[in-house]
């Protein structure tokens, strides 16, 4: 193998470099005779930016010509024989759609397709839920989960006086991006025990007691980003108690509501319980994942109040964030996504169609565990089993992540994420001899 | 890991007395958000559709309206989503968009044969309709010449405010629409530009100025490029209406095509809300001229920085279906005669709002109607006569007089007119007496 993927990455963008050299040289640039001064950009300045660490995974994947390679970079779904998965559902949502001549292409209202708020506040909260009864929840359409969290970042640092947000260690990259250029500032907070490969329930603890009064703090709902790490129900209520006592506001950040053990119910108990005690609290949903919507950009922002006359004046201020930043969110994945939530066959047969993915993950779950057993790989591999959701934080250094891609063509994240829905019965045998080999130290073996 | 750890532990805060304000246990956090004043356009239609009165008529939001007073999905457009309905996968796009999409958008803007295209120098990325391309080049702006200020005409689409306000770029503003001609204010804009200092930020409207429908003539847009060269101005463009003003979109976009001729390196925020009548879908397009290729491609992936920690990647419906069109010669030829369509019927409603002025005894001079161009009529009335129009003749307009002649056909022009006239009368009397 010649050259590693880094290599050959700055080799591709030295010719890159070159050729634009030898462009600027044959066709040189003359001042127009009228210009002031010599035309050169404005943005003469601008540095290349890095790749995304997340999104740039799959760039190095796709140039890798070997047949071996594996991405198990960004977490979307993929089926067992490693194909993107577009739900029965959805499919017919979308037949529906095109065949209804009502439907037209105007401009939904700031805050977006109401049905598909309604419905999205019911799914996380639960129809029966008091908060909604009481008119104390407000909800708007947001560009998936990133654009919930960017919305609710605006407002917090609009209305919520300095806020400052307390983070999980570690958590998703693009965090620590949306809450800065939002305005808000962030901190950490203890969350992944390495050598557990479990939660550090009593660091989390002690940080929250640490942190502020009134400090915001992100909560992931359920399936943590990237360690797979949950709370148990009981550490979920210490936690609870914990921020409550501090009236600290919680911000969930829910992208696999289903997704993560298969029942749309368990996997909100977390917020549903926040809720329960009648405090307050922000929530971001994602349909990306749950109802393979990635592409059409479609969540939504939940503001729980103490009240349906706070929660008006809420909804209006939020539509102050939204109009400067897109005027008004992208209808289609919206009313996709209404159609299923408000019908009740199609809502069923998501429900069934949600479990078959999680059971997928789960079964890759076991089928990596089995296999690493049975290749007798040094260390105890049962958080593979005990995590949760799309991702498994594998334990694996930076070092031992760049052999496997240099060697076994395995595309990852350099924290040693991987995805699970990248996997199938047929790549597993390939991980597993690449964990194998980075954990034993052996040189590479292509 | 462990590593990490430790180092983060420095990060805690250790403080258990608090700083922050203390708040009632029983309160709610949000006490103090104060209900947000509705927004002036948008508002419009919500007072609209809340109104039960039969002859209402809202010529408030720019939405086009068919002559049955019908929002119109266009052909090319059903076509487009038919073709592609149940064959893509819904993967996320590139932070940057759609690459296809971008290209053709550029070429839309730029003109197919444009060099600066050709030498590859431009840097595009699919942004959410005009509203998300304006406010990427405004945080754009905001990064990378954070000493810059942006200069913006008066009047202009009140969001453009907005924008620039949250991307916290300071503004200044710079003359335009002249009230007593009802037309462009040449000298007073030129002289603005001149005043300005040196490498100033400029936001222009590409064509049909909004709200005002008061758009430079080629011979002053040259005029306004060679200024610009002179200060060493950059220039954005807005454009939300190429194709939608004259019905040709090489016209439309002839501010944009001298400046590049002259050498400016300029952008240009598109959206394809009103020419291709996407409104909902929030589809358009920032694109930078740069130096050269490399260059374009830092700029690129700074643009995609901003985007990222803003909504990831842009959504695909939208993107798909201008693709599709703008990719099949067929469809795109539909699309043509289509947007075509579009601004022959508001030419014709113009032309028709102020023969029925005339024939309902106005003898006040209503040439600004025709004069202007594209979606909207600055009708000149003041906001006392607007509130009247709405109250009894339940006309719906935002109060700087602003008509939306998409909402204006041939049932209810007359109704119009004759509405206008009546809140006029005094006007015309104090002009006669």
């Amino acid at each position: 193998m010649s050259g590693s993927t880094p290599e050959r990455r700055m080799a591709t963008m030295a010719a890159h470099l070159r050729d634009g050299e030898e462009t600027a040289k044959e066709g040189l640039i003359v001042p127009w005779p009228t210009a002031g001064v010599a035309a050169a950009s404005v943005f003469e300045h601008i540095q290349q930016a890095p790749e995304d660490p997340i999104l740039g995974v799959t760039v190095a994947f796709n140039k890798d010509p070997s047949p071996m390679k594996v991405n198990l970079g960004v977490g979307a779904y993929r089926t067992e024989e490693g194909k993107p998965l577009v739900l029965n559902v959805v499919r017919q949502a979308e037949e529906r759609l095109l065949a209804d001549r009502t439907q037209n292409k105007e401009y939904q209202p700031i805050t977006g397709v109401a049905q598909f708020n309604k419905l999205s506040a019911q799914l996380i909260l639960g129809a029966n839920s008091v908060a909604i009864k009481e008119n104390r929840v407000t909800t708007v359409q947001a560009l998936s989960g990133t654009g919930a969290l960017r919305v609710g970042a605006e407002f917090l640092a609009k209305h919520y006086g300095k806020p400052v947000i307390y983070v999980p260690v570690p958590t998703w990259g693009n965090h620590n991006k949306i809450f800065p250029l939002g305005g808000v500032p962030v901190k950490p907070y203890h969350y992944y025990d390495p050598k557990t490969r479990g939660l550090d329930y009593q660091g989390m603890i002690d940080d929250l007691r640490a942190a502020p009064v009134g400090a915001v703090v992100l909560l992931h709902a359920c399936a943590h980003n990237p360690t797979g790490v949950d709370p148990t129900e009981e550490q979920w209520e210490g936690i609870r108690k914990v921020i409550r006592s501090k009236q600290q506001l919680p911000f969930f950040d829910c992208a696999y509501q289903g997704f993560a053990s298969g029942s749309l119910d368990t996997d909100a108990h977390a917020v549903r319980s926040f809720v329960a005690d009648g405090g307050e609290c922000l929530i971001a949903q994602s349909y990306a994942k749950n109802m393979g919507l990635y592409g059409e950009r479609i969540g939504a922002l939940s503001i729980v109040c103490r009240s349906a006359a706070v929660a008006s004046r809420v909804d209006s201020q939020l539509k102050l964030v939204i109009r400067p930043m897109y005027s008004s969110p992208p209808a289609h994945g919206a009313l996709i996504a209404a159609s299923i939530l408000g019908d009740r066959d199609l809502f069923a047969d998501w429900t069934v169609e949600l479990k078959a993915m999680a059971d997928r993950i789960i079964s890759m779950r076991h089928q990596l565990y089995d296999t690493l057993k049975a290749r007798g790989t040094p260390g105890d591999w049962t958080h593979i089993l005990k995590q949760i959701g799309m991702f498994t934080f594998t334990g694996l250094n930076p070092e031992q992540v760049q052999f496997m891609t240099r060697e076994y063509h395995i595309y990852m994240t350099l924290d040693g994420r991987i995805s699970m829905a990248g996997l199938s019965t047929k790549t597993i045998p390939h991980l597993a001899d690449a964990i194998n080999a980075t954990v034993l130290g052996l040189q590479g073996q292509s | 890991m462990a590593a990490l750890a430790r180092r983060s532990r420095r990060f805690i805060s250790s403080s258990s007395s608090s700083s922050a304000a203390a708040v009632a246990s029983s309160g709610s956090w949000w006490k103090d958000v104060q209900p947000a004043a509705r927004d002036p356009i948008l508002g419009v239609t919500e007072a609209f559709l809340a109104d039960t009165h039969p002859s209402k008529m809202n010529v408030g939001v720019g939405a086009y309206r068919t002559d049955e007073g019908k929002p119109l999905v266009l052909e090319c457009v059903r076509q487009a989503e038919r073709r592609i309905a149940g064959t893509n996968f819904m993967e996320y796009l590139p932070m940057g968009g759609s690459v296809v999409f971008n290209d053709h958008s550029m070429k839309l803007a730029y003109g197919e044969e444009a060099s600066v295209l050709a030498d590859k120098r431009v840097a595009g990325i699919q942004a959410l309709s005009g509203t998300g391309a304006c406010r990427l080049f405004a945080d754009f702006q905001r990064r990378f010449k954070p000493e810059s200020h942006i200069f913006i005409p008066v009047p202009t689409w009140a969001n453009h405010h907005n924008i620039w306000r949250d991307a916290h770029v300071p503004q200044h503003t710079f003359r335009y629409y002249d009230p007593v001609t009802k037309g462009l204010d040449f000298a007073g804009l030129m002289e603005d530009v001149k005043r300005a200092p040196e490498a100033s930020v400029f936001l222009l409207h590409a064509c049909a100025h909004n709200p005002t429908g008061v758009d430079p003539s080629p011979e002053q847009w040259k005029e306004i490029s060679a200024l610009f060269k002179e200060k060493n101005h950059f220039a954005l463009f807005d454009m939300a209406y190429q194709g939608f003003a004259s019905g040709d979109t090489n016209r439309d976009a002839q501010a944009i095509r001298i400046f590049l001729d002259d050498g400016h390196q300029v952008a240009c925020a598109q959206s394809f809300a009103k020419n291709m009548g996407l409104y909902g879908q929030r589809v358009g397009c920032l694109s930078v001229v740069c130096d050269d290729t490399q260059q374009a491609v830092a700029v690129k992936s700074q643009l995609q920085q901003i985007a990222r920690p803003m909504y990831s990647n842009p959504p695909l419906h939208g993107a798909l279906i201008v693709s599709t069109i703008l990719d099949d010669p067929d469809l795109k030829a539909l699309w043509h005669t289509e947007v075509k369509g579009m601004a022959d019927r508001i030419i014709t409603m113009r032309e028709l709002l102020k023969k029925n002025l005339v024939e309902a005894g106005s003898h006040l001079n209503w040439q600004h109607i025709t004069d202007q161009i594209g979606m909207f009529c600055f009708s000149g009335l003041n906001p006392e006569q607007v509130d009247r129009l709405t109250s009894q003749f339940h006309i719906y307009l935002t109060r700087n007089g602003r008509i939306s002649m998409a909402g204006i056909n041939s049932n209810n022009v007359e109704y119009l007119a004759n509405a206008i006239h009546e809140v006029t009368r005094e006007e015309e009397a104090e002009k006669a007496a």
